[in-house]
């Protein structure tokens, strides 16, 4: 296998376990967040900010698996 | 397939090379700045249709911004409204024949990332006095300051990366779509595109606007405050 058969392949891991993962602890999240607001919808703007801020941070390792995946593709160093 | 990350340059003023991206912000900002100097222009007691929507934009903001940072929040509004207006009209480019927002390529969401970078530092240094904020990097314990120095980077970086992402990937699907599909299939999916423009917007804002409120909160409150209880 040549050098950018690998590299496809590798983009194809990053981006697929990057959706998988962050996916469900993204749910898992706004799981907690509607049961909160459920409860308590009074609450609501406070956890939906705090919501939001989590989520950022989760999707920010979704970002990072998608940042491998184009450097593999479209800047990839070991292909000249 | 040409990269995304590519940037087509449009024309070359002297030795400085013009891009695509860079000439849409420009006339966009033109645009932008133009409409607010009219309607800055004839403010009345009794407002017309124009400054009554415009008003009630600027107050929303404010009043978005105020549950994040409670005290002083119009200090912020100008910045984070700015940004927050460029941000929507940028990504609601999309939808715009023979244009593409500026925010699907790096240098833009580069450089608004740099600027919240800057102004988290200039809000804090202007709250707290230069000694002040640099004491934040050692708080609780100097044991953290790589932790703080890491925390810095990472998100700025991912705060980039996120609208690029999220921007840059709408049109890869549209071309994707518009390539096996005919005439009318990708009307649903640019109207879905310009709802996540603006989600990515308010994301973008209310992360800057966090960010800035950790930076201006006074240090014996760990967490950055998020609202007031009890506002429906």
């Amino acid at each position: 296998m040549t050098v950018q058969i690998v590299s496809i392949i590798g983009a194809v891991i990053a981006v697929s376990m990057g959706a998988i993962f962050p996916a469900l602890g993204e749910s898992r999240a706004i799981v907690a967040a509607m049961d909160a607001i459920a409860r308590q919808p009074e609450s609501a703007p406070a956890v939906s900010r705090t919501l939001f801020v989590g989520l950022a941070m989760i999707e920010a390792i979704a970002i990072y698996c998608l940042v491998v995946a184009l450097v593999l593709l479209f800047a990839n160093p070991l292909v000249h | 397939m040409m990269s995304p990350l590519v940037d087509s340059v449009l024309l070359h003023l002297g030795p400085v090379p013009l891009a695509r991206s860079i000439l849409t912000s420009f006339g966009l900002t033109a645009i932008l700045g133009v409409l607010a100097y009219f309607v800055q222009r004839r403010l009345t007691v009794q407002p017309g249709r124009l400054q009554a929507l415009v008003e009630l934009l600027v107050t929303t903001l404010q009043d978005q911004i105020g549950d994040v940072i409670p005290e002083a929040p119009q200090r912020y509004v100008p910045f984070l409204g700015t940004l927050f207006i460029y941000l929507v009209c940028a990504n609601s480019l999309a939808a715009v024949p023979g244009l593409t927002p500026p925010t699907d390529r790096i240098e833009t969401t580069s450089a608004l990332a740099l600027l919240v970078f800057a102004s988290v530092y200039v809000y804090g240094i202007r709250a707290h006095g230069f000694l002040g904020y640099l004491k934040h990097f050692f708080s609780p314990s100097p044991l953290l300051f790589p932790i703080h120095v890491l925390s810095e980077i990472t998100r700025t970086f991912a705060l980039a990366m996120r609208l690029l992402g999220n921007m840059m990937s709408h049109g890869v699907v549209l071309g994707v779509v518009v390539s096996v599909a005919g005439l009318l299939v990708p009307v649903p999916l640019i109207a879905f595109g310009l709802f996540t423009g603006a989600v990515q917007a308010y994301i973008f804002t209310v992360l800057s606007t966090v960010y800035i409120a950790a930076a201006v909160a006074e240090p014996t409150a760990n967490a950055p405050r998020t609202g007031k209880e009890g506002r429906a």
